[in-house]
């Protein structure tokens, strides 16, 4: 049988030599084909000797298989060198940017807006809103500064007409809800203010300021301390942020006490956006006025309660860096594209 | 308010750095807003005495002066145009520091000079520097220039809160501090001056509340004409007050010593006597300053014989006035009380000293005191005989001392803090305050009476403010409120803002913040309709109005950043428009509308500029997209509709109004041609504006379920004519289906070729499912020729092949 041999030999060479499916496929008809030489070996054992034929056609079929494997084995070689050729063909630039990625953005005040307004949410505080024209009644006399009150020039407001105007702060939203709802509550009043300024870096004739009111049957200047330095610390996410009070004036706290915080640019060691004191005011509080609470129909016998204001342009500005007010109001794309 | 912390150690001097001070006020609530030194650093700078002035030989504008030092005789070049023998100024001996560099001998233009002599603004004293600074003649030649004019001081600007008026004066501000450091403090010594004379003038008081207390007292031969003493200038100075003549100098004086506001009469001027009277609208006075002032009727007037001779507590009057020439005056310390004073300045656009403090309070008690000052003072500078001290005073009108209780229960709810009894009792004492135990309903506390400088202690708050001032705020407690664990509503029935917001960022808007107050010219192009609601005292006039609409600011800032070069553009803003209801008689906050808007400007290509897609312009359909995506958000997309509309800022045929269940939403559409030309816009500008409150309505989620049948799709094309729109064709295939369509889908729209010209082609996809059971190919049938049918007859439609 050493034709056997020979055939086996031929055409595993034939397999190994062919470099393409096609050419495979003649090898594989060519031996193992209906007609193939192979074939044709396992139709002629019938004219053997029956006494030969099993170890004749085990023969045969030893070579059969294995030649079946080598075809096999070369198209899968064949196949995957073709899938490898042709997906470098097909290969993508990755690093082409992908359809529609662009986005817009929130207002860098909205951002901080929301943010503080997530924090009091989460404690219980309501967020409500008012007119940003007002009458005199709310934005100054019911919060204990009658007319020529010289605190009144702490306020360059806009008028209409003797007694409308444009609100100076968000505290008259606080006074229709006490007029209107039974305390205890405590509520948080975000929105637009105006005051009669010249635009400029640090000033704006329209800002925006977010103000809350706790009432309660017995809430006091620690409640007012403990709040105000728990949300500072967690605006600017400094747990050990100092934060101190300082006596001051408004007509309708009492106490009243402005809010520093240490300087968060420098730490507190002094520099540019702190005038070098390692300080910065950042709001103002107090104890709700008696007077307050009278006017609007709340016995401060049996309630006390406390309020805080403070302007988010410019803790926006601390938070990012913001060198100009200004900018808050030009809304070029390429300033407010910074914030995400 | 500006002083000399030297002044203020005068009187009360802590151990404590000039920032140590600063900052120990400002935590007291009187804020130090700057510090500066008075004057520059420098050294070796002594009195110098110009002996002798001579030219230079070869310069016209310097000269050489023989200067003495005391013990010895310098020759100095000097280019001042004031050098001349006989004056005494500051002289920099060679050696001397200024400026930070040292002092050498030089040569100007050939002559040799030995130090130099000073201006103001060379020693950091002042900006002038137009010449030599002029030191009084009697001062001792040699003597250090900084000793001398005792220049290691610095002047503290203090920003002080309106309800503490008792610190505008040095003594006031005095007993603060040693309140706080817990010190005695060194008051003047302050002795009545015994009359020499017994000239007095007759004093009239008609506006009783205004003016209950008017002390008034005679000086005869005063020398106007004196020279005030050195010290009382450098102390009026560091308070950014000039010093004009003795009488001035020391009224001026005595107010920022004592805090009261003084006035001096020419006393051969006055007539008759002096009424302190309200004013009568449209009477007029001829004030200090040289301006006339027509009077509203509730202003407190100064008059004699002549008529109104000054405004009470604010301004004197002219034609009496002291002068050079003036010889013999009239002293006035008077109590105004502050609803009197308030605002009455401003009124007539004026910002003295003396209102600045009459309005805010100033001790009533103290007006004869502060004359005695005055009249000492001035006879040693100025000489003259005084007079008797007249107090003219309506004691039932003066304000009297408040009795205020103060509970210690009180203290303890608003603090937070139990503060012992004895704690309590020091503090009110340290403050002046005399007070003695009480009870009240069985509270125990303390009835307490403010001494008369503390007009603004009236209620038991103003107690404690101080109680807590005193105790220092940061060492209060700081505590957590603590209350009940109830959980926040959310109501899922409304569509939040934020959400809103969040949408149209992911659709490539960046929200936009705009004036509320914009410029009338602008509006009225886009919102001619309107009439806006006006500001009294607008910043400038385009931003004089209210907006109407949001547009206005938008469109505004679409053009800002057109003109940097920024062309693809989508802005969106949330806030309030106002309108007032038209035919009203007057303004009220009743006939306002205030009202929550969402509003949009876009102009530019429909994608950013990239490498897949080519340059498309945005159309309607972008911004509608926009729009029906968050109404999807409403969970009701079906209750919007969008209607051809006319609005006069839009172009027609390209906007609409925009419709839920009925009610007006808002409006979209394309800027009308002739604004955008007007404008100078160069793209094509769409623009939206919704109501908030009709968006937030939300139905809450309803499941169903689902069919587990298949569903078919059958498309149609339909020709009809091209005032049939889109909504039209849902409508009938709507009502002529049943239940078993499911979707139908808008797939295309084509007119041209093949097409009559006022016809139009669309695609209709009808998606139908049942769901218990599989639809067979006749009911199919069934359903699409009804549709069909009801297409043809309703709308004209023909099929198309």
């Amino acid at each position: 049988m050493s034709d056997l041999a020979a055939m086996q030999r031929t055409a595993l060479d034939a397999v190994a030599a062919a470099t393409d499916v096609m050419a495979l496929d003649t090898v594989r008809v060519r031996y193992l084909g209906k007609k193939g030489e192979l074939t044709g070996l396992l139709k002629r054992l019938g004219k053997l000797p029956a006494e030969e034929r099993p170890a004749a056609g085990a023969e045969i079929n030893t070579v059969k298989s294995a030649l079946q494997q080598a075809i096999s084995e070369k198209r899968e070689a064949l196949e995957q060198a073709d899938l490898e050729a042709r997906s470098n063909v097909d290969a993508l630039d990755v690093t082409l940017p992908g359809r529609n990625a662009e986005t817009g953005g929130l207002h860098p005040v909205t951002i901080v807006l929301q943010r503080i307004e997530h924090f009091f949410r989460g404690v219980g505080y309501d967020v409500v809103e008012g007119p940003e024209i007002e009458d005199d009644y709310h934005n100054f006399e019911a919060l204990n500064l009658p007319e020529h009150h010289p605190a009144r020039a702490m306020h360059d407001t806009f008028y209409f007409n003797p007694n409308l105007l444009l609100r100076t702060h968000t505290s008259p939203v606080q006074v229709r809800v006490m007029e209107t709802r039974e305390p205890p509550f405590r509520i948080l009043c975000p929105g637009r203010v105006y005051r009669v300024d010249q635009p400029d870096p640090s000033h704006l004739p329209m800002f925006h300021q977010v103000e809350g009111l706790l009432i309660d049957h017995e809430s006091s200047f620690a409640d007012l301390k403990g709040t105000i330095v728990e949300f500072l610390r967690v605006f600017f996410e400094k747990e050990d942020l100092q934060v101190r009070f300082r006596p001051t004036y408004f007509p309708f706290t009492e106490p009243s006490a402005e809010v520093d915080v240490q300087c968060v640019h420098c730490d507190g060691n002094g520099c540019r956006v702190c005038s070098n004191t390692g300080w910065i005011e950042v709001m103002g509080s107090g104890m709700v006025h008696p007077k307050v609470l009278q006017y609007s129909g709340i016995d401060p016998e049996k309630f006390s309660g406390f309020a805080f204001g403070m302007g988010c342009d410019r803790l926006a500005m601390l938070r990012y860096g913001v060198d100009d007010l200004r900018h808050y109001l030009d809304n070029d794309l390429r300033f407010l594209r910074q914030f995400s | 308010m500006k002083f000399s912390e030297n002044w203020l150690r005068e009187f009360v001097d802590p151990n404590l750095t000039t920032e140590e001070l600063a900052e120990q006020l400002t935590m007291a609530g009187l804020e130090v807003e700057g510090v500066s030194p008075v004057a520059a650093e420098f050294s070796g700078v002594v009195i110098g005495d110009i002996l002798e002035v001579s030219p230079h030989p070869d310069a016209d504008k310097l000269v050489v002066c023989k200067v003495s030092s005391g013990n010895e005789t310098h020759q100095v070049v000097c280019g001042a145009p004031n050098a001349r023998a006989g004056i005494k100024v500051p002289f920099a001996l060679v050696g001397a520091t200024l400026d930070d560099r040292k002092l050498k001998k030089a040569k100007l233009r050939g002559v040799e000079s030995f130090g130099m002599l000073c201006s103001e603004r060379e020693l950091g004293i002042s900006d002038s520097h137009e010449g030599l600074m002029e030191l009084p003649l009697d001062a001792p030649v040699g003597e250090n220039v900084r000793e001398y004019l005792q220049l290691d001081d610095s002047v503290f600007d203090l920003d002080l809160t309106p309800n503490r008026s008792d610190c505008l004066g040095l003594t006031g501000l005095a007993r603060e501090t040693g309140l706080i450091n817990s010190l005695d403090v060194r008051y003047p010594d302050i002795l009545p001056v015994k009359p020499t004379i017994d000239d007095i003038f007759p004093v009239e008081l008609e506006a009783a509340s205004a003016c209950p207390r008017f002390v008034g007292r005679v000086i005869r031969n005063v020398d106007v004409n004196a020279q005030t003493p050195l010290w009382m200038q450098e102390k009026l100075r560091r308070s950014d007050i000039r010093s004009i003549d003795p009488v001035v100098d020391v009224t001026n004086f005595v107010m920022l010593e004592l805090n009261h506001p003084m006035h001096a009469y020419d006393l051969e001027k006055l007539n008759d006597r002096i009424l302190v009277r309200q004013s009568v609208k449209g009477e007029r006075v001829m004030l200090l300053d040289g301006s006339e002032v027509e009077l509203d009727a509730d202003t407190v007037l100064i008059t004699d014989g002549s008529g109104p001779i000054g405004l009470g507590g604010v301004m004197g009057g002219l034609s009496t006035a002291v002068t050079k020439e003036s010889k013999h005056i009239f002293l006035e310390c008077a109590f105004f009380s502050p609803t009197s004073v308030a605002g009455r300045a401003r009124s007539y656009a004026m910002n003295t000293e003396a209102a600045h403090r009459f309005e805010r309070g100033v001790d009533w008690q103290g007006q004869t005191n502060a004359m005695e000052r005055a009249t000492a003072l001035l006879i040693e500078i100025a000489g003259g005989q005084a007079g008797p001290v007249v107090d003219t005073v309506l004691d039932d009108q003066l304000p009297g001392s408040h009795q205020v209780m103060l509970r210690q229960d009180r203290i303890k709810r608003l603090l937070g803090i139990e503060i012992p009894d004895a704690d309590v009792d020091n503090m009110l004492s340290r403050l002046g305050f005399t007070h003695a135990p009480e009870e009240f309903d069985g509270q125990k506390g303390w009835l307490v009476t403010a001494p008369s400088h503390r007009f603004d202690i009236e209620i038991e708050a103003d107690l404690i403010e101080e109680i807590s001032r005193v105790y220092g705020y940061n060492n209060l407690p700081v505590r957590t409120p603590v209350s009940s664990l109830s959980m926040a509503a959310i109501p899922e029935g409304e569509l939040t803002l934020a959400r809103i917001r969040d949408q149209l960022v992911a659709r490539g808007y960046q929200e936009a913040i705009t004036y509320s107050f914009v410029d009338p010219a602008l509006q009225a192009e886009l919102d001619p309709e309107s009439e806006p609601v006006s500001l009294a005292n607008p910043l400038s006039a385009d931003m004089s109005v209210m907006r109407t609409t949001l547009w206005t600011g938008l469109l505004k800032s679409l053009i800002y950043n057109l003109n940097r070069q920024q062309d693809r553009i989508r802005l969106f803003e949330t806030g309030l428009r106002f309108h007032q209801q038209p035919n009203q008689p007057t303004l009220e906050l009743e006939n306002i509308t205030q009202e929550k808007m969402l509003a949009g400007v876009v102009c530019g290509d429909r994608f950013a500029e990239n490498w897949a897609d080519k340059s498309q312009a945005i159309d309607f359909y972008d911004i509608k997209g926009d729009l029906e995506s968050i109404f999807t958000l409403t969970g009701d997309p079906e209750s919007f509709e969008f209607a051809p509309s006319r609005h006069s800022a839009l172009q027609k045929g390209q906007s609409a109004e925009i419709l839920r269940d009925g009610r007006i939403v808002g409006s979209l559409g394309l800027l009308d041609p002739r604004i955008q030309k007007k404008l100078d816009i160069r793209p094509q500008v769409f623009l939206f504006e919704l109501k908030m409150s009709e968006l937030i309505a939300k139905p809450i989620s309803a499941s169903l379920a689902l069919s587990r049948y298949p569903e078919v799709r059958r498309d149609i094309a339909v020709i009809v004519d091209q005032a049939v729109t889109a909504a039209n064709i849902r409508v009938c295939v709507e009502s002529a289906a049943d239940d078993t369509l499911q979707n139908l889908k808008l797939f295309d729209v084509y007119q041209g070729k093949g097409i009559d010209t006022n016809r139009k082609s669309l695609a209709l996809g009808l998606t139908f499912q049942h769901p218990s059971r599989t639809l067979t190919d006749e009911e199919i049938n069934n359903s699409m020729d009804k549709i069909v049918a009801s297409l043809e007859a309703e709308l004209g439609a023909s099929l198309r092949n």
